[in-house]
């Protein structure tokens, strides 16, 4: 109760719509997809399924960035790398799941390794046939990297655009790395060609169903999370942080915890994120550490809203709307529009849709009452 | 060992010969081939053995030709009056001694063939490639003797090391000739040694090779020397290549050089990472496409000069993108440093697709000017002309860029900028000038960067992205507001690379750089040359 009341007492309007329309869409997807006969003008296909549930990781994701983007002034340009690292944890589960059922037919060994001639399973791989312990290390491996990597980089005090460029060197070099065949994750193919999940067929509908419902709930509970960390105490602080953090320090605050906290935090769920991604995609390979990745993850926010979180989810969601829209339409005209997007959002949406709109809505406000002043929104360094 | 010098006799009498060929050597080369060639008319093996060894080393401009068609089985002679002829392929006759064609030939019998006469036929084609009149040639004889070790050239070194004018190849014969004697049971042992110290001189693979398989009745004290002279070829060969791997690494330090300098300008002035800095490098690569072909089209002739046409155009696209750029988007993301990292990579997004829509997704092929292809070599290294020429270009640019920042007004109001931004702009100074310059001047030499890569490097829409973390890396590991800073990033970097390559390999070596330099910037958060002071913050 008392864990309840701390998720759910801090909720705004935007936040209570946004957890409502997903709560119905995490019931009536499902339920409209399966039950519903495929010529009804209500049916949804199930290619729709499998896209709207990619789209609900990417919101997830998109959640993590702003968490520590929007809140804390950490521009990650990495984030990508946790939300792989989290899908190879689940797609090593799922490539142990295969069993003998591979083309080589090895029990215990997944085809590129007997095709690598290997013939033991690498330590790393120990354990993965056991569902818990893929999902413990789902958050430990892109948590534990996230803190070490937060441990070294906050209390030397590495901010702004340094931070930024080694992020980007940290998921630069792990895709290097995981596209090594020796590091025995699959190299270039990566993993795939999974059969089930749990004993459910990875392919059938009703698992598909479940994932895209499973992929609804993990991002409102990222919501929930997020949105508890930033309306606590903490969370003033992380503002602080943002805003002016040499005053922060200097107001007896250890900066570099408060930091670390909330970008393992960040890290845990980016990987929670990459692991519902992976079923529902198929395929885990190493160009999903490629920094441009990343970066497109952070458009995703600023297009919907940075530090509003709602508008991070929203933003993910249209984002990768308009790609799927435009790579059918004009697939040549995607990286334009992007590119384009990037441009214009930081130009002229520096609040992005959500902050622009709820501005709008509070000076239409303003208007019937009498402005109240407001203290100077610029910090002073 | 050789089968020719196994029986004494055979050598006697080949040395012999060879002995009294020596003294008579340089006048028998305008001698007439008349006498020497009609010694083939025998039926004798030994006799042919010695007309062949005669022919050989005569110098005459003959002795190819006969011996060529000895080995064929094309040389005839005619016994009443033991004239000797060549049987062209064709069924016609010519003189042996003279190349003329002749008629009415009348019988004639072969000369004959045994092994002993081919194994001199052999040496004698390896002789002849050794006094051959193209130093090409002698070369590639004397290396080819070198690495067979084959006894039976001896004599015919023997006479090519007295005749040699060329002190380079004259060189190589002589250690033709030691690792013939190294390995000759027969030879003294001081001769031996002698040799084995002539070959450590050489001191390359080929000479530890040579020096690794003695056989195995050497006695222990050549086989000492040759075991200390391994050593200390080893030493050397180490040194050398150490030598080389710092030369590839400058070789790549000076592109990563050419490639962030511009970034690193535009870092330290305006605290603005420029993500479309690649997109530059890739711009600059293709002006280089388009001014060939113009020129290809225009004024072939001068295709050689296209680079030197291609820089100043490069500079000036790119850096009119650049200022383009500044003034249509930097300018309003003043003090947002993290946004305009957003902005820039949208940039670069478009201008790649842009690059593609109008020149295809596929690589262009970019002419390389004959003076900078090719290679050579000094001592044992390696050195490629492209290579050469952009360390020079890069070196160049660094100066240039210096004397520019330290020596003109422009390059002081830039420095002061980078220093502190409000107080120069107190001072007078237009910020916002200095800013769109500034960057300008950043994206140029991305484009003169580009001109350079399209030397070494697949022209096409993805090159700079090729190129832009490690631009980061090096800018953030040299520091910035300090271009020497750069030059010492690069050249670590490049040189670092370089030797973890043979270890590590290409992309585990990469992979050790970057966490290197993340676990650096924890220690120096600011890189190598830190701009001290309040500024900074």
């Amino acid at each position: 109760m008392m864990l309840t009341r701390f998720l759910f007492e801090k909720i705004d309007r935007a936040g209570w719509v946004f957890l409502v329309l997903l709560g119905i869409a995490a019931v009536l997807v499902p339920v409209l997809n399966l039950a519903v006969p495929p010529g009804s003008m209500f049916h949804v296909s199930n290619t729709a399924v499998g896209l709207w549930g990619k789209y609900m990781t990417y919101a997830l994701l998109a959640l993590a960035v702003d968490l520590v983007w929007g809140y804390c002034g950490i521009l990650s340009l990495g984030h990508g790398a946790f939300f792989a690292l989290g899908g190879y944890a689940m797609g090593m589960y799922l490539m142990r799941q295969i069993g003998p059922r591979g083309v080589y037919s090895h029990p215990v060994l997944p085809d590129f390794m007997v095709f690598l001639n290997w013939t033991e399973l690498p330590v790393t791989w120990w354990g993965f046939s056991s569902f818990p312990y893929a999902l413990l290390m789902v958050a430990l491996v892109p948590g534990l990297l996230a803190f070490v990597f937060g441990w070294f980089a906050f209390r030397s005090r590495v901010t702004g655009v340094y931070l930024s460029i080694i992020t980007q060197a940290l998921t630069y070099a792990l895709m290097l790395a995981f596209f090594r065949n020796d590091m025995g994750f699959g190299g270039n193919n990566g993993l795939t060609d999974f059969k089930d999940i749990l004993g459910f067929n990875i392919q059938s509908q009703v698992t598909r169903a479940v994932l895209f419902s499973l992929s609804v709930i993990a991002l409102m509970t990222g919501y929930l999370v997020a949105r508890a960390i930033v309306t606590s105490k903490a969370g003033k602080i992380l503002i602080a942080i943002r805003d002016a953090e040499a005053r922060t320090r200097f107001l007896g605050y250890r900066v570099e915890n408060f930091k670390l906290f909330v970008w393992t935090v960040s890290a845990v769920m980016a990987g929670i994120a990459g692991a519902l991604y992976v079923p529902q995609v198929g395929i885990i390979n190493p160009s999903e550490f490629s920094p441009a990745n990343s970066i497109e993850t952070i458009v995703w926010v600023a297009v919907g809203g940075r530090g509003t979180l709602v508008g991070a989810a929203l933003g993910a969601g249209l984002v990768n709307f308009a790609k799927s829209w435009f790579t059918g339409a004009f697939p040549q005209g995607w990286l334009f529009a992007l590119g384009g997007l990037f441009i214009f959002v930081t130009l002229f949406l520096p609040k992005g849709i959500l902050g622009t709109f709820t501005d709008w809505w509070k000076r239409r406000g303003e208007r019937r009452e009498p402005p109240a002043s407001s203290p100077a929104r610029q910090p002073a360094e | 060992m050789n089968q020719t010098i196994r029986r004494p006799w055979q050598l006697a009498l080949v040395t012999a010969l060879f002995a009294a060929l020596m003294l008579f050597a340089s006048p028998l080369r305008a001698q007439d081939a008349g006498p020497l060639v009609q010694r083939f008319a025998t039926e004798s093996f030994n006799d042919i053995v010695g007309a062949v060894n005669g022919l050989a080393t005569s110098g005459s401009p003959r002795a190819a030709p006969v011996i060529e068609a000895l080995r064929d089985g094309r040389l005839v002679y005619r016994q009443a009056d033991r004239t000797v002829f060549i049987r062209r392929t064709d069924g016609s006759f010519v003189s042996a001694a003279t190349g003329e064609p002749a008629s009415d030939v009348g019988t004639t019998r072969p000369v004959r063939l045994n092994n002993n006469v081919r194994r001199a036929i052999d040496a004698a084609v390896g002789a002849l490639s050794l006094l051959h009149p193209d130093p090409a040639r002698r070369t590639s004889a004397a290396e080819a003797v070198f690495k067979s070790r084959d006894g039976s050239a001896l004599a015919a070194l023997e006479t090519a090391i007295g005749q040699e004018r060329d002190a380079r190849i004259k060189t190589l014969m002589e250690e033709a000739r030691a690792a013939i004697l190294v390995a000759n049971p027969q030879a003294a042992e001081a001769d031996r040694i002698a040799a084995i110290g002539i070959i450590q001189r050489r001191g390359d693979q080929d000479a530890l090779a040579m020096l690794g398989s003695l056989p195995a009745d050497t006695p222990p004290r050549v086989r000492e020397a040759a075991e200390s002279a391994s050593v200390a070829i080893r030493r050397t060969l180490a040194v050398w290549e150490a030598g080389q791997n710092v030369w590839y690494g400058i070789s790549l330090g000076s592109v990563l050089l050419l490639a962030a300098i511009g970034l690193a300008i535009t870092f330290g002035v305006m605290g603005v990472i420029n993500m479309a800095h690649g997109e530059m490098v890739m711009i600059g690569a293709y002006t280089t496409f388009v001014v060939q072909q113009t020129i290809r089209s225009v004024a072939p002739g001068l295709m050689d000069a296209s680079l030197f046409i291609a820089l100043p155009m490069a500079f000036l696209v790119a850096g009119a993108i650049g200022v383009a750029i500044e003034r249509l988007i930097i300018r309003h993301l003043y003090g947002r440093a993290l946004e305009t990292l957003l902005a820039t990579w949208g940039v670069s997004l478009v201008l790649q697709q842009a690059v593609r829509s109008w020149f295809g997704p596929t690589n262009r092929e970019v002419t390389t000017p004959s003076w900078m292809s090719g290679s050579f070599e000094v001592g044992h290294l390696a050195i490629t002309a492209n290579r050469l020429a952009i360390i020079i270009f890069a070196a160049m640019v660094f100066a240039a860029l210096l004397l520019f920042l330290k020596r003109t007004p422009f390059g002081l109001q830039t420095r002061a900028v980078t220093q502190n931004r409000r107080m120069a702009g107190a001072m007078g100074i237009r910020t916002n000038w200095v800013d769109a310059f500034t960057f300008g001047l950043g994206s140029g030499i991305a484009g003169l960067a580009g001109v350079a890569l399209s030397q070494i490097d697949n022209v096409s829409p993805n090159l700079g992205q090729g190129y832009i973390i490690d631009s980061f890396m090096v800018v953030v590991f040299g520091g910035v507001g300090n271009l020497w800073g750069t030059l010492v990033g690069a050249m670590t970097l490049g040189i670092a690379n370089k030797f973890l390559e043979p270890y590590a390999g290409a992309v585990l070596g990469k992979i050790l750089l970057l966490v290197f330099i993340i676990l650096f910037i924890q220690k120096r958060p600011r890189g190598l040359f830190a701009l001290k002071g309040r500024a900074v913050e």
